[in-house]
């Protein structure tokens, strides 16, 4: 059994990793609002969705111009990511300003339903758009990169096997790494990202020190969207279906990766979203041979959830993130 | 008009007599013609405003349990449309159940739940498991199905089936900070339903996404219970001891002790109040209405499978509490009864109308807009809407009123008694 799981390692580890930067970018979105307003975000998944949606439509509406045969194919990517990033980072900012702003005195459980009510709304809304437009609401974009390369793991060690990586896979890790290096260096060396650091860690304070609290707040919640969004283009590319409810099972296991890293922590949220995927790619891949055929695959989504309550009991800071306690 | 307002405010006879007069003419609209959904919604209407007349509460429930036992099924009873009449007060009776449960555990103890549903899916599934050949595949004992007089056993069954899960699942969860509970909650129901629909490897629990059809239906001294018109009369015996128990808890000491750790966590606890046990048991109570109320409705449907537990469902529950109110048991019943309708009804009739207004051809309309799929558009606007402008629902919650002279005069009394016993010793001695 152990020589079976490692001869798959290898494609795990791909498969994961993938995956696992998807969770790791949308839980940035989480984990930067998280630290600043302490609210959950329910509507992150779904304008991650959203942005897979717009980024599909650009994609439609450059093809239909002819604009897509003939340009590069890394350039009409890049066109389709900054297009989308603007427009779901200023979604992002719009519904903080209609759906949280006014509830930022109220009570925690308040703001909560509101964000859900705005996550059902979103889905609901690009449903009935993309239904209307074009008849059923699932749809499959137009595939930018199609080869694939082969990873010739058996050379290394001749218990693996070989793993096949998907062009769009390696497009997705380049440019959610790169996402992530940037969203670091912006949080840790810049001025905005300073004051973004100091609104998370006292707002009163932050504000008597001249800082435009509302404004912190906004630019959070577009570059939170905007990645959001962004991701949701590599992953209509790598996945290529999508549907407007796929953001909510995605975003409940991003926020997962979150917790993991420790909330509130940029780095721990891109470490907890790595470490998610990888563990849920093998356990999609081995769990039916480790039980002995009780769970099958179908329990994936158990699993990450598992991990969730796991961490919840155990080290609810999580891995990187400082334990708090409440002040009366 | 204004006279007339005053006159009616003050008169209590006047308001019984109009309240009489208009369930008169509501219920023999319905019983004249059959079709009117309005006039089937104006006679549920009257309940609403009958709680809103000044007669004495005991006087209010027993016109209500006249108008809910015999009016409304007496004037739906005479034509074609009967049973979908009594389907639609049925699942609105359902509904309200789920709603109150749920009011305990957002309203009153301030937990969001948004995995609620699950333990709807745990008291359909535990009837529908036992009362089909389901139930033979894993017991080594005894013979199933079992009959139909054992839903009234199950009743109980899945109250504590669903109370049981409500602990399990609380006891890990609790004990972290609340925001995490919504999403762990949210994860559950999600969770709930895929077990469910892949319990039928390595042995057959759930037959999973097949469903398990053809429940045992309900039976009593003989009587079978198989048409939505029966059942209405179990919903309803099961609501009035739901209704009993929430008036009850809520303004006994685990009710105030719920609010208190609403309001205050910290400030609750340094009170002397047992942060995890009181949500623990408002988790559970709301549970194992649910639990009941998914008893009731695997045995109605007489079909269970995962696609009635979704997250829909549990998000609908919620419009169901935040629209009536948090906290208000009339508020929430108030809330269920009118989103369950706008679900049933009014959302199909308006998709039919629409449906054939553009048949007609006087307007074009997308098939995408049509009413009945916007569901999730319209809850999410409700929550956002009421979220902001009126956190406080239809019918705010009200906290009974003290009279602060009398309950001074009342303690002066109690405490002149106590202190008049030792004197007395006293004087003896």
């Amino acid at each position: 059994m152990i020589s079976e799981i490692l001869q798959t390692l290898p494609q795990v580890l791909v498969d994961g990793l993938t995956l696992g930067a998807i969770y790791a970018v949308i839980a940035l979105g989480y984990t930067m609002v998280y630290g600043i307003l302490e609210l959950i975000n329910f509507a992150h998944g779904e304008i991650f969705m959203t942005g897979a949606f717009v980024g599909v439509a650009v994609l439609f509406f450059m093809s239909g111009a002819g604009w897509l045969a003939v340009m590069p194919a890394i350039l009409a990517l890049l066109i389709v990511l900054v297009v989308t990033s603007l427009v779901t980072g200023v979604l992002g900012m719009g519904i903080e300003r209609v759906a949280y702003r006014p509830l930022r005195k109220a009570p925690k459980l308040i703001t909560l339903i509101s964000a859900i009510g705005v996550s059902f709304l979103l889905q609901d809304i690009v449903r009935f758009i993309t239904e209307w437009k074009r008849g059923n609401y699932i749809v499959t974009g137009p595939q930018l990169f199609d080869s694939k390369i082969g990873l010739d793991f058996s050379s290394i060690w001749s218990h693996f096997n070989d793993a096949i990586l998907k062009t769009s896979s390696v497009i997705l890790l380049v440019s959610a790494i790169l996402m992530m290096i940037g969203l670091d260096f912006f949080v840790n060396k810049s001025k905005w990202g300073m004051a973004m650091r100091s609104v998370a860690q006292d707002r009163d304070t932050a504000a008597l020190m001249g800082i435009n609290v509302n404004k912190v707040i906004s630019l959070t919640f577009f570059i939170g969207s905007a990645l959001g969004g962004a991701t949701g283009v590599l992953f209509a590319m790598q996945y290529g279906t999508i549907n407007p409810y796929i953001g909510f099972i995605l975003g409940l296991k991003a926020f997962t990766a979150a917790v993991l890293g420790g909330i509130g922590n940029i780095r721990g949220a891109m470490f907890g979203g790595l470490l998610l995927g990888v563990l849920e790619m093998f356990a999609s891949a081995n769990l039916q041979k480790l039980t002995g055929g009780v769970f099958t695959a179908e329990y994936k989504d158990v699993f990450a959830f598992g991990i969730l309550i796991i961490v919840l009991i155990f080290k609810p800071e999580g891995l990187f993130g400082k334990a708090v306690t409440e002040k009366v | 008009m204004e006279k007339l307002k005053s006159f009616l405010s003050g008169n209590k006879i006047a308001q019984g007599v109009l309240i009489g007069v208009y369930v008169l003419i509501t219920s023999l609209a319905l019983y004249l013609s059959q079709k009117s959904v309005v006039a089937f919604l104006l006679l549920l209407f009257s309940l609403l405003l009958l709680y809103y007349t000044q007669l004495s509460n005991r006087l209010k429930w027993l016109l209500a349990g006249v108008v809910l036992v015999g009016v409304l099924p007496w004037a739906a009873s005479s034509g074609p449309s009967y049973q979908s009449y009594m389907e639609v007060a049925t699942l609105v009776g359902i509904y309200v159940a789920m709603a109150l449960g749920l009011n305990i555990v957002v309203g009153l103890a301030g937990l969001l739940d948004l995995g609620f549903v699950a333990f709807f899916a745990i008291g359909a599934y535990t009837y529908g498991i036992f009362a089909t050949g389901q139930a033979s595949n894993f017991m080594p004992f005894g013979e199933y199905p079992l009959s139909g007089e054992s839903f009234w056993l199950f009743i109980l069954v899945g109250c504590f089936a669903a109370a049981l899960c409500g602990v399990l699942l609380g006891i890990p969860v609790l004990r972290v900070k609340g925001d995490y509970l919504a999403i762990v909650t949210l994860g559950f129901g999600e969770i709930i339903r895929i077990v469910y629909n892949n319990l039928d490897k390595p042995i057959n629990f759930t037959n999973g996404a097949m469903g398990i059809s053809s429940v045992t239906p309900p039976e009593l001294f003989g009587m079978q219970f198989t048409y939505p018109s029966q059942f209405y009369y179990i919903v309803l015996g099961i609501l009035v001891v739901v209704m009993f128990a929430v008036r009850n808890f809520e303004y006994s000491r685990i009710g105030r002790s719920w609010k208190a750790v609403r309001e205050n966590e910290i400030a609750a606890q340094s009170m002397g109040i047992h942060l995890v046990k009181t949500k623990l048991l408002a988790f559970a109570i709301g549970a194992s209405f649910s639990g009941m109320m998914g008893v009731v409705f695997a045995a109605k449907q007489a079909f269970v499978d995962p696609t009635s537990f979704t997250l829909l469902e549990s998000i609908t529950i919620l419009v169901m509490v935040i629209l009536g109110g948090m906290g208000s048991v009339p508020g929430v019943i108030l809330g269920a009864a009118v989103v369950t309708i706008l679900n049933l009804q009014v959302l199909t009739e308006v998709t039919n109308w629409l449906n054939q207004m553009s048949m007609e051809g006087a307007i074009s309309f997308p098939e995408a807009l049509s009413p009945s799929k916007m569901q999730r558009f319209i809850f999410g606007a409700i929550l956002i809407l009421f979220a902001i402008y009126r956190p406080q629902g239809l019918i705010p919650a009200k906290n009974p009123v003290f009279n602060e002279e009398e309950l001074k005069a009342h303690a002066a009394k109690q405490t002149g008694k106590k202190s008049s016993v030792p004197e007395d010793r006293a004087m003896q001695a």
